[in-house]
């Protein structure tokens, strides 16, 4: 019994992390229909930021500002800079500058900050809090892993549905011509969207690099995992992100746990396959993604 | 851009592609048949086999310089090539230079085998050195051994390097897996009688090899948990609650450095705190203490990351960094500071050092204008110990490197030896036995007599 | 190509080329020549696959995975004949794509890519689940040694370069048949309109899966000469990078076209090399040198899609139509126009409100 309460509190703790990767996702495919393969890129290149920051001052919290902060103005440049050509242009073509987006980012942290391992503090405490004495299998710092993601998650909801901005950012995602015919800039709103992408990206890292190192390809496997929950849940839909999220975690975590060591280490890849398989084939379009008529 | 604009950039792209094309693509020279050696010692210097020419003696390597397995495995080459060119700055192997390329394969077999073909069939190298990784240099240890190129001194302790008939160029030099697993299961099981013990170890050949030595010494009934991990999962924490829920006293981990450090990390958070006994490759102290050290602080030590790594057992086959009383430790220190100051001096640089420095011993033992069968019977002569702690087992029956380590403790932030070098071998039976050699010492000039 | 007997034509021309330059060449180009037939062979089964029929994939490394395990689980344990392996490399790998194919045909666009992606990623780890069978990490070794009919002299990496060649060329004029037969056309139908061709009577969801068979046969095929020529399969060599890389191939060459695929090849197999050449000879610090090729690889895989929009094969058409006058009826055709994988912002709305406004 407590096994299970530490399985499922510490897939819950990465089941965050992934839905914050997730979130970022479906803010740039709801804005501009795109993939941003370069998604951990970018994170991982604002944690850079941010352990630079914190070597120079010695304040964890100066280095996690910096790194939101980092990641605004990160998702904004992209956005302006290789991103803006494309489109127009073929999908696919994007897909394809946010992979030579994402390897140009890896090779740059390497050169400028060195390919070693390096080590990320952790917010608060790191020690398992303990119910009644025995360990459940999460720390302070877990606590406010979760916290973060779902404070940050209610404000941009908030912020989407209440907001004038948040008006534009939606009418912009639901028909670009429309909007630019109601003087919306659409441009700009892009722009925006890519920025906030690049900020939960932001979050993301810092929240995950104390489990993970920091290394150029440190955020590859937690891409691939955000990924896979932003399709499970709905590429339209930030709750469908959390709940992809926190599905995939869960589940990730009960096949290690449960199917023993060596299997269940091997098989995690596996086991998200599986999930996904069997999401998609009752819900092509993920759990919130909205039924589409192709029946004809 | 407009289209006028954009058809002028796609024609100067294309016609740059073109020239750059036809420039890079022109042919070179075949390999160059060898000439025969030279056994007189004021013999002049001839290009007396592919890749070495009257002035310099051209290896090549692969190795994993970008990509998720290159951090900390990249400062092995540049320390290579820092001792390689203190050697060419003091009179070089016989008045010839040493020249290091080592290709980058990102630890995926499909590119080592082509920057391996890059350097045998194009650049000529006179033989491949301590070529990184299991699975990587097993892509190509058959074409090596088929185009009859010396593979010396590979950088893993696979025993399959270990096959003089079916690949005779091919060597060995660290501590293999088994051995190791052995000479720390034998110190689990004289230290920790009775008590229950757990294994954490690298889903690979690797963790698993360490595994079966540690199973040819410690008894079964003592093992209550084995648990395994892939290098692309960090989310040990279903691990790590297995070993807690086992009881066991003592972990004995096969596992790389980062895996080691989240193995105490998830430790610390389920209040788990066993006996870590845990393999070199694992264990260097700089590395731990490197990735710890934001966490110290809040897992209730005072001061840094080496509050963390104290009390961990581990075994090493070359002197200690931190031992700077050893003649090898200043020496590498002293070529560190004048070759290669910016780099960590850790445990993955005196082994780049180490290495290189076996190979200089060889290449002088195999003369003046050596073939390249003259490295490989130079090696099967078998080498003086240089820097390592143990004999090497190098004869025309073993390919193996060096045969036993010293059992240390990690004492704030340095390993701290103790008891004497114990060997072994890598045979089920075979018994792990104190060595009664003495260490060699460092030459004063650094490099070694030929 | 519109004909058969000019794709053969072609072909033939194309290999006697390689031939030529196997010999001129030294050992190692023709090493490369080989790994380049190897991508052509993947990369072109791909573009097929996303350019023709609209489906995109980030999974065909998988594919090459089985290809290259069954050939290698054949020469060990049965040791067969080579074109014997290469047909059940093949025909398994078919089999593979049909599952696939099957489980994939309701999946569109980003759904689709996330499905491939994960196949990618997951598929390798099979290999380390049963290392008994199928070598774990250190994977399975390969043997492959030349005929005897060509004599003890003859160097292995040209009869590599040989046998990959052919079965490229093989690969590229079937691929070529289907593209200019009904199949191709109603490939092109699907992925254009998938309603108006539905109503047209062509069966949808057969097409698609027809479409990831083809392109899951074209790369177990390459999986096959890659074992071969490498001399190992292990999964370290069938990461997603494996993966990424040929779809980045196939855009880069020209989506779509089979002459873009040669283009796409060259660029991922030759531009890291000759970038890394360039970086080391400068003698920069190891983590600088060795990253600066990385960042500059990234660099231009943005630069060439945004020069070259429609990828190289695009621009190559679009010089000739240049040279050749307003005249010359530009084949746009086989550059493949916009594919509909995902629909642009203005065209399709968010998905509740289709929903709502579709008939």
């Amino acid at each position: 019994m407590v096994e299970f309460l530490q399985f499922t509190l510490s897939g819950i703790v990465f089941g965050m992390i992934y839905a914050a990767i997730a979130l970022s996702l479906v803010l740039i495919w709801r804005g501009t229909r795109l993939l941003n393969f370069a998604q951990g890129g970018m994170a991982m290149f604002t944690t850079y930021v941010a352990i630079e920051v914190i070597y120079k001052t010695h304040s964890y919290w100066a280095g996690f500002v910096v790194a939101l902060l980092a990641g605004l103005v990160l998702g904004a440049a992209c956005e302006l800079t290789v991103i803006r050509p494309t489109v127009g242009k073929p999908q696919l073509n994007a897909v394809i500058v946010t992979i030579g987006l994402l390897i140009f980012l890896e090779g740059l942290a390497g050169i400028l900050f060195g390919g070693q391992f390096r080590s990320f503090p952790a917010a608060f405490s790191i020690i398992g809090l303990r119910v009644g004495g025995t360990p459940i299998g999460v720390s302070r710092f877990d606590v406010f892993v979760v916290v973060a993601v779902l404070v940050t998650t209610l404000v941009l909801a908030v912020a989407f549905r209440y907001t004038a901005a948040g008006l534009r950012m939606r009418a912009a995602a639901f028909n670009a011509t429309i909007a630019r015919l109601s003087g919306i800039r659409v441009a700009r709103v892009l722009t925006v969207g890519w920025a906030l992408a690049g900020l939960l990206g932001a979050l993301a890292g810092v929240l995950v690099s104390p489990s993970t190192f920091l290394y150029p390809n440190s955020m590859d496997a937690i891409f691939v995992y955000g990924f896979t929950a932003a399709v499970i849940g709905g590429l339209d839909s930030p709750v469908g992100a959390v709940v992809g999220g926190l599905i995939l975690g869960v589940v990730l975590s009960y096949a290690g746990g449960y199917v023993g060591g060596s299997v269940g280490s091997d098989l995690t890849s596996l086991v998200a396959l599986g999930i996904l398989v069997a999401v998609l084939m009752l819900r092509p379009e993920g759990l919130f993604g909205g039924a589409r008529m192709r029946r004809v | 851009m407009n289209r006028s604009k954009r058809h002028l950039w796609q024609a100067t792209a294309i016609a740059t592609v073109a020239a750059l094309g036809v420039a890079a693509c022109s042919s070179s020279s075949s390999s160059s048949s060898s000439a025969s050696s030279s056994s007189s010692s004021n013999a002049a210097l001839t290009a007396s086999a592919p890749g070495i020419t009257p002035t310099t003696i051209t290896i090549g390597s692969h190795q994993p310089l970008t990509g998720p397995a290159a951090p900390g495995y990249d400062e092995i080459a540049p320390a290579s090539t820092a001792y390689f060119d203190y050697v060419n700055a003091n009179g070089g192997i016989y008045g010839r230079k040493i020249i290091y390329k080592y290709l980058n394969d990102a630890y995926d077999p499909t590119t080592t085998a082509s920057v391996v073909r890059q350097l045998v069939l194009q650049d000529n190298v006179y033989s491949i050195f301590n070529g990184l990784g299991t699975p990587t240099h097993l892509a190509v240890v058959s074409f090596l051994n088929s185009e009859k190129v010396p593979d010396v001194f590979v950088a893993s302790g696979c025993e399959c390097w270990n096959a003089p008939s079916t690949y005779p160029e091919t060597f060995g030099w660290q501590l293999d897996y088994v051995s190791e697993g052995k000479i720390l299961g034998q110190y689990v099981a004289q230290h920790f009688k009775g008590e229950k013990v757990a294994y954490f170890y690298q889903d690979d050949e690797f963790g698993m090899d360490g595994v079966k030595g540690l199973n040819y010494e410690i008894p079964a009934s003592q093992v209550v948990s084995k648990q395994s991990y892939v290098d692309t999962n960090v989310n040990i924490a279903p691990q790590v609650a297995a070993l807690r829920a086992s009881g066991a006293k003592v972990v004995v981990a096969f596992s790389i450095p980062a895996f080691t450090a989240l193995l105490k990390l998830d430790s610390l958070k389920l209040g788990f705190n066993p006996t870590l006994v845990v393999s070199d490759v694992g264990s260097d102290p700089i590395t731990l203490s490197g990735l710890l050290e934001s966490f110290a602080k809040q897992a209730g030590a005072t001061v840094n990351g080496n509050q963390l790594t104290n009390g961990i057992i581990t075994d090493g086959y070359l002197p200690s960094v931190g031992d700077t009383s050893n003649s090898w430790v200043a020496l590498f220190t002293k070529v560190h500071n004048q070759y290669d100051a910016k780099e960590p001096l850790d445990g993955n640089f005196l082994y780049g050092m180490s290495v290189a420095y076996t190979f200089v011993q060889a290449m002088l033992k195999a003369g003046r204008n050596p073939t390249r069968a003259d490295l490989t019977n130079a090696i099967q002569g078998g080498l003086p110990q240089g820097p390592m702690v143990a004999p090497f087992a190098y004869s025309s029956s073993n390919h193996l490197g060096v045969t036993g380590a010293y059992i240390g403790t990690i004492q704030n932030g340095v390993l701290v030896q103790q008891g004497s070098v114990l060997t072994t071998d890598t045979s089920a039976t075979g018994p792990v036995t104190t060595f009664t050699g003495t260490e060699e010492q460092a030459p004063a000039s650094g490099i070694p007599s030929p | 190509m519109r004909t058969l007997p000019r794709r053969l034509a072609v072909a033939i021309i194309v290999a006697a080329i390689v031939v030529f330059l196997s010999i001129k060449l030294n050992a190692f180009r023709d090493y490369q020549i080989a790994e380049i037939a190897v991508d052509v062979t993947a990369v072109a089964g791909l573009t097929v696959l996303t350019g023709l029929s609209g489906q995109i994939s980030l999974g065909n490394g998988a594919f090459m995975a089985i290809g290259a395990y069954v050939t290698a689980l054949l020469l060990l344990h049965l040791s067969w004949p080579f074109y014997a392996v290469l047909v059940v490399a093949a025909a398994a790998t078919a089999v593979a794509g049909a599952a696939v194919g099957v489980a994939a045909a309701r999946l569109r666009g980003p759904y689709l890519a996330g499905a491939t992606l994960m196949l990618g990623v997951a598929l390798p780890a099979i290999a380390y689940a049963w290392p008994a069978t199928f070598g774990g990490d250190q994977g399975l070794n390969v043997v492959f040694t030349t005929p005897a009919f060509l004599g003890a002299n003859f160097p292995l990496t040209r009869w590599q370069a040989w046998v990959s060649v052919a079965v490229a060329l093989v690969t590229l004029i079937l691929l070529a048949n289907l593209q200019h037969s009904r199949i191709g056309r109603n490939w092109r139908a699907v992925r254009d309109d998938e309603v108006a061709a539905a109503l047209d009577g062509i069966n949808v969801a057969a097409a698609r899966i027809r479409a990831f068979v083809v392109s899951a046969t074209s790369a177990g095929l390459a999986g096959a000469l890659l074992a071969i020529i490498t001399g190992l399969v292990a999964p370290g060599a069938f990461t997603i990078t494996l993966s990424i890389a040929l779809l980045t191939a196939a855009v880069i060459g020209g989506l779509g076209s089979l002459a873009g695929a040669l283009w796409g090849s060259l660029v991922i197999v030759l531009v890291p090399t000759y970038v890394t050449d360039v970086a080391t000879s400068h003698g920069l610090s190891s983590s600088v040198g060795s990253n600066i090729p990385v960042a500059a690889y990234g660099v231009l895989l943005i630069l060439v899609m945004l020069v070259f929009p429609q990828g190289i094969q695009g621009g190559l058409q679009r010089l000739f139509s240049l040279f050749a006058g307003p005249d010359q009826k530009p084949r746009t055709w086989r550059t493949a126009p916009t594919p509909h994988i995902t629909p642009s912002a203005d065209q399709a709305p968010a998905s509740q409100h289709e929903k709502e406004g579709t008939s």
